[in-house]
């Protein structure tokens, strides 16, 4: 695991946060150093996405061949919010009154108040699909720009995910990337289900430890032409 | 007799992709009879996703974040009441446009029973903020509100059905038409019902306002319609659905309204479109009772100013 990165050596252009600092940045959100276990399961997945895998910056937010990221699993957005602070894409003084009447920061995010959101989130099973269409959409306008996708495995629950999961495999979408932070808190589940549906779609899968960046990186780099691919990032069980 | 209005719309929704480039088309499975020479000119535009109308409704919304204008199709049960929750997150809370064009309507497809009826549709996109609900009496007329749809950014709900006028007329957003001039109170007809209700009034001294665009709905022009402020709509989708609009256009005048179209009861009936009409008392005879009752109780009770 790679912990304790200084900003100095990471993100000098960026404010000087690292890795090491997302946790600072979320306790100015819980007023602790406590975290929900849905905001942290999320952390190292999105920090190796903006640090090494998205190429996108706070002057691309608008440009349309850049990267994208779905945050489908809206809720806990914490460490969401921390890195996007972190990455400079918002201002860290908007973090400590979030969720507040007047804060653009709520407990979902959205895309129409926080630059650098890319869709406003909260009901589950609404960003798999979403990013099936703009997929679809990069493609017909011929960039070759890279949509990520993540998701809880508990959402794989609602049916609208195995619709897009189906599709996207049938036409090859090699552009989309689904990153399933797993901390086995669907209900029913069953072990290894998730990359085995994915696979039996056409999809080329991965299972990582979501908690290792050098692992992370390898599988989100790790591209099959004609296919989208799936990395199941596994965390610690949820409770 | 004149083209069918599903027809003109696949065919000019395969216009406007051969057109431009940013246009797709986003099917699920229904009118594909209709779309496979565009689909095959335009592999990456037109786009079958199967009978999955979640994933139908979210890949159009995906698509016009990338920037594209997508046209959505399917029947209008599947399309607005099966996805409803897609149309509100992915189309209103994203902040996309897009066009969604539903057929089959109230009762196109009469003998398909209830699972293949919408005749709530136009009042659920009424629960969303911002969306122009067209609703085309020809297809004529279907051919200019897809077109009219597609070249803006908004989003729009164009509601394609097999009933139709004689006549189209040339569309005129946002304003409705005066038909007729009377006195005795103004009868507004949207889309398909325009004939029927031109028939149903013969003699009985009637304004007729017709609207091939519902929303946003011309309450000025009713206003400036209106001889005496008693109104009649009459909607081929589910009654009352604009009578909302209606009362905040007269809100200041004290004024009656009679809301005609489909009846919120399930029918429980198959056969033709035309047994729905009038079962629903959308034919002639039937809106010719109900618009001659309430223009009596009007004489009955007399307007004080």
């Amino acid at each position: 695991m790679v912990l304790g990165m200084t900003s100095t050596q990471t993100l000098p252009e960026h404010k000087g946060y690292g890795y090491g600092d997302l946790r600072g940045l979320m306790s100015l959100m819980t007023g602790d150093e406590k975290h929900t276990a849905a905001a942290t399961s999320t952390l190292d997945v999105v920090w190796v996405l903006y640090d090494r895998i998205l190429d996108v910056t706070p002057e691309t937010v608008d440009d349309p061949a850049r990267d994208r990221f779905y945050l489908s699993k809206g809720h806990g957005p914490m460490a969401y919010y921390a890195t996007l602070a972190a990455k400079g894409f918002i201002p860290v003084d908007w973090l400590a009154d979030w969720a507040s009447y007047e804060s653009p920061l709520g407990h979902h995010p959205d895309r129409n108040l926080v630059p650098g959101v890319e869709i406003s989130s909260g009901s589950l099973g609404h960003g798999l699909p979403l990013a099936v269409g703009t997929a679809l959409g990069l493609r017909a306008q011929g960039m070759g720009s890279r949509i990520v996708v993540l998701v809880g495995d508990a959402e794989l629950d609602e049916g609208s995910n195995h619709e897009a999961v189906e599709l996207a495999g049938a036409l090859g979408l090699e552009g989309l990337t689904v990153v399933v932070v797993d901390n086995r808190s669907s209900t029913h589940n069953r072990p290894g289900r998730i990359e085995r549906r994915f696979a039996t779609e056409g999809w080329s899968a991965a299972v990582v430890d979501g908690r290792n960046h050098a692992e992370l990186e390898l599988a989100l780099k790790q591209r099959t032409p004609g296919r989208p691919s799936v990395v199941v990032a596994q965390v610690e069980e949820k409770f | 007799m004149s083209r069918d209005p599903r027809r003109t719309f696949a065919r000019t929704a395969a216009t406007l992709v051969d057109e431009d480039l940013s246009v797709a088309l986003v099917y699920a499975e229904i009118s594909g009879q209709f779309f496979g020479d565009v689909e095959r000119r335009h592999p990456e535009r037109v786009i079958n996703v199967g009978i999955r109308e979640q994933l139908l409704v979210s890949t159009g919304a995906g698509l016009a974040l990338t920037g594209m204008r997508p046209i959505v199709h399917t029947f209008a049960s599947f399309l607005v009441e099966r996805a409803f929750e897609q149309i509100k997150l992915d189309f209103n809370h994203q902040d996309v446009g897009g066009v969604l064009v539903g057929s089959g309507g109230s009762f196109d497809i009469s003998g398909g029973g209830r699972t293949h009826q919408a005749p709530g549709d136009v009042a659920l996109i009424d629960t969303l903020p911002g969306w122009n609900v067209h609703v085309p009496g020809h297809a004529d007329e279907v051919e200019q509100l897809v077109r009219l749809a597609v070249s803006g950014s908004g989003r729009d709900y164009v509601r394609v059905v097999g009933q139709q006028n004689r006549t189209a007329f040339p569309v005129t957003p946002g304003r409705f038409r005066p038909v007729l001039a009377g006195s005795r109170g103004t009868v507004l007809a949207v889309g398909p019902m325009l004939d029927p209700v031109l028939e149903a009034v013969a003699g009985l001294d009637v304004s007729v306002l017709y609207a091939s665009t519902v929303r946003p709905f011309d309450g000025r022009g009713l206003r400036a319609a209106l001889n005496r402020p008693d109104v009649v709509v009459v909607e081929p989708y589910l009654a009352g659905t604009s009578a909302r609009l209606v009362n905040d256009a007269l809100a200041d005048l004290p004024h009656r309204v009679l809301s005609l179209g489909v009846r919120n009861e399930e029918l429980r009936r198959y056969g033709s479109p035309a047994d729905h009409i009038a079962a629903h008392g959308l034919d002639a005879a039937g809106l010719r009772r109900s618009i001659s009752g309430f223009l009596a109780e009007s004489a009955d009770f007399a307007p004080v100013a």
